[in-house]
């Protein structure tokens, strides 16, 4: 086990070392004064004794009379759980200093607080808005703010019973009065606010080639349209030739505000949402947000509970590799024959999910304190059938298939390095961490359900390329392969139809307090940030989501590089667009 | 760099190429008669994994969620519900609207009067059916719903909604069976005091 963290004593060597920056404690964090912030996360990140290196999440929380910015941080070198930092803004004119000067990984989840929750960041590089467009009126996670067919502040909402006569919201809130403008806002004077930022200053790239020949760079979107980005993606490059100079991720085709549905839900209606969330890994998502809620109420799942939800994560985590390499070889232009191959296997394991939970795709299996049914007499059958047989020939033959192949070599060797420290301080994690030689993976280094109990191997290859993410997710599947044969043994030992600890209740009431919950899913560290104010809905649902930060590195990785090899690169990443947008 | 680790993965491609044609023509006529029944995909398939659909039809797990249906009492047409609400409160889109009966006396009878389900906005998560504590509704196996229209064909009414708990225990063998055997021992206790 790894040392648990002595908050008090960090915080005392922390206002030792930095006058000032302490303003006090509570029960769950260590609050910092804004003035010294930048100071203090330079501290907590050099010191040789704590080496703070990754920002884990970055959030932001609405109390009525303040604001709060959230920090989680934890270290690489000594691993373990997280430190939480906290420091206040003012209500009517937030503002904090941004740490990115600290963390890189703080750029997008900075631009995410100011972008929902009208926080500003001074000095940040580039602060404007990124799941929104610029122009949107308003920060839709304020308490004060209402969204379009605003019923209740909370679900269930009162007019579905007892007298529940149907009405379509279309018509209960007629259009207009749904929408908010500003109040000086008339649609006949309307300009749109320009998006023609500028990446780079072009004075400076204008060359002249041979005399009288000048050569400029130009804007290229990528997207959002674009079959190799993986849903609705758009990048804008700017181009030099076929060289990319720089690149900017443009996302929130898909926000549908996830986290302020998740603040009007009750806690466990929340669990559906999270199945739409990466909708390849639905378990794994289950798992993460039961873990959080677990850890904020106390609640512990039963022994057979455990046993099923890591075999059913890990089923989780072989599909989503294969289907991974599916996608990677789609945008290197194998197309779709190793893709077919992988969702081969992965009907299987569905049929294994739709057998047990019902839903293929949209699980919505695990409930607080165990999973919602046993396993039906088939599954353990066809399961160790499909563990012990036919996914370690399959492996293998991707193996044959890919692994030596020249051109994935040609490829995929020496594109998208991401470097050993570049990578832990842009908070990369999953499988794009661990292929740049950093041997983080929370189910050792935090460990949570029962995976301590087993026995495997932390994959990692100090090269940081796309090949070496390549043979991070196909060591991964052997690896979970393994968890897989000693889970399947073991769940002998526990006693059918003991699935779950507590009463049957579809609404809880946590104590109050916050809980920074994370979990390993196949794309990296999915993380779920919950305030409770001991009401049955969560007073703040924060998603740390693993496929959102690791695009912060994206433009790092494609400087340089051809364009062909930017699509090459995103699919290493392996992003799913359904938890970039949340 | 001699194009050996190509020429391998050709050859694996050529083995799965040859193996479609293999499967294919052991199952030939079964899989293009029209009378098809459902397919069942053993782990150890190879060659074709394509279903013909319609024609052939990927079985049905009996736990497969599709949509609500409410069930009522074949013998004596009485349906469960109570309209206690439950299903309507857990509902996490909240698409399940419900208006309780009253008697003539004006006192709520355990019966819902209104019962109608949204299923535009349904998002099959089971809830509904899982925290019931009457058994009266249940998630179905229909899935091909297809209509012209969206706003008035997909609110099922109680008339919609409504299933025999034959229809269910054809469905759902297992599940009924267990349900039967749970209210029958409740019965008997209660019986007991």
């Amino acid at each position: 086990m790894m040392p648990s963290i002595d908050k008090s004593a960090i915080a005392a060597k922390l206002n030792e070392a930095v006058p000032g920056a302490v303003m006090g404690e509570d029960a769950a964090a260590i609050l910092i004064n804004p003035d010294r912030l930048v100071e203090a996360c330079l501290f907590l990140r050099d010191n040789p004794e704590l080496r703070f290196d990754y920002l884990s999440n970055l959030t932001s929380v609405d109390y009525p009379d303040h604001f709060e910015v959230v920090y989680n941080i934890t270290s690489t070198t000594f691993q373990g759980d997280t430190l939480t930092l906290k420091t206040p803004a003012d209500k009517a004119d937030p503002e904090v200093p941004s740490v990115v000067p600290v963390w890189l990984g703080a750029n997008f989840q900075e631009r995410e607080v100011w972008d929902l929750m009208g926080i500003r960041f001074k000095g940040h590089p580039n602060l404007k808005r990124i799941l929104l467009w610029e122009g949107f009126y308003g920060h839709p996670l304020r308490k004060d703010w209402k969204e379009a067919y605003y019923e209740e502040p909370v679900k269930p909402f009162s007019s579905r019973w007892p007298e529940g006569h149907y009405q379509r919201a279309e018509d209960r809130a007629r259009f207009g009065d749904n929408v908010n403008y500003p109040p000086d806002w008339d649609p006949e004077t309307f300009q749109p606010v320009p998006d023609n930022v500028r990446l780079v200053d072009y004075a400076e790239l204008r060359e002249e080639v041979t005399p009288g020949l000048v050569t400029q760079p130009f804007i290229v979107n990528m997207g959002p349209q674009h079959p190799s980005t993986h849903g609705v993606f758009r990048m804008r490059l700017v181009l030099d030739g076929e060289t990319v100079v720089a690149l900017e991720p443009i996302m929130g085709y898909m926000h549908r505000n996830h986290e302020k549905i998740g603040e009007r839900n009750a806690y466990i209606q929340n669990m559906p949402y999270t199945d739409r969330l990466d909708y390849v890994t639905s378990m794994a998502n289950n798992l993460s947000y039961a873990v959080a809620v677990e850890k904020l109420t106390g609640i512990k799942p039963t022994e057979r509970a455990e046993y099923i939800r890591v075999i059913m994560v890990e089923l989780t985590r072989v599909m989503s590799h294969l289907a991974s390499f599916g996608f990677l070889l789609n945008d290197l232009g194998a197309f779709f024959t190793p893709f077919l191959y992988a969702l081969e296997e992965r009907e299987f394991i569905l049929d294994l999910f739709e057998m047990t939970s019902g839903s293929r795709m949209m699980c919505n299996y695990m409930r607080f304190g165990g999973v919602a049914r046993d396993l039906p007499p088939e599954f353990l059958p066809m399961a160790r059938d499909l563990v012990h047989n036919r996914l370690p020939r399959k492996v293998d033959e991707f193996d044959a298939l890919l692994t030596n192949n020249e051109i994935i070599k040609v490829r995929c060797q020496g594109v998208g390095v991401l470097p050993h420290e570049t990578a832990i301080n842009y908070s990369a994690s999953g499988p794009v961490l661990r292929a740049s030689g950093v041997t983080y993976d929370l189910r050792r280094a935090d460990p949570y359900s029962i995976y301590d109990r087993f026995d495997f191997k932390v994959i990692s290859y100090p090269e940081g390329d796309t090949y070496a993410r390549y043979l991070v997710r196909l060591g991964e599947i052997r690896q979970s392969l393994r968890i897989l044969e000693q889970a399947l043994k073991q769940i002998d030992d526990t006693a059918p139809g003991d699935i779950l600890s507590v009463k049957k209740a579809w609404q809880i009431k946590p104590p109050k307090g916050e809980v920074y919950g994370r979990t390993e899913t196949p794309k990296g560290e999915l993380g779920f940030y919950i305030v409770s104010d001991g009401s049955p809905n969560p007073y703040r649902y924060h998603v740390r989501s693993p496929s959102f930060i690791n695009l912060t590195p994206l433009e790092a990785m494609c400087k340089g590089h051809k364009v062909a090899d930017v699509v090459a690169i995103l699919g290493s990443i392996d992003i799913t667009m359904g938890e970039v947008d949340r | 760099m001699n194009g050996l680790g190509v020429a391998r993965g050709m050859l694996i491609t050529l083995w799965h190429f040859v193996l479609s044609y293999v499967e294919d023509i052991k199952n030939f006529p079964r899989r293009y008669r029209s009378d098809a029944k459902a397919v069942h995909q053993p782990v150890d398939t190879r060659g074709v994994f394509t279903v013909q659909y319609p024609e052939e039809r990927l079985r049905i797990f009996e736990r497969f969620r599709s949509f609500p249906v409410l069930i009522y009492d074949s013998e004596t047409g009485q349906e469960r519900c109570t309209s206690c609400g439950i299903c309507a409160k857990v509902c996490p889109p909240q698409c399940i609207w419900i208006v309780r009966s009253k008697g003539p006396d004006g006192r709520p009878r355990p019966q819902p009067a209104e019962f109608n389900i949204d299923i535009s906005i349904c998002m099959s998560c089971g809830f509904c059916a899982e925290y019931c504590p009457f058994d009266a509704i249940k998630m179905d196996h229909r899935f091909e719903l297809s209509a012209y229209e969206r706003e008035q064909a997909f609110v099922y009414d109680k008339k919609a909604l409504l299933v025999s708990d034959k229809y269910y225990a054809e469905t759902h063998p297992v599940a009924a069976a267990e349900e039967e055997e749970a209210r029958r021992k409740k019965a008997e206790a209660k019986a007991a005091r």
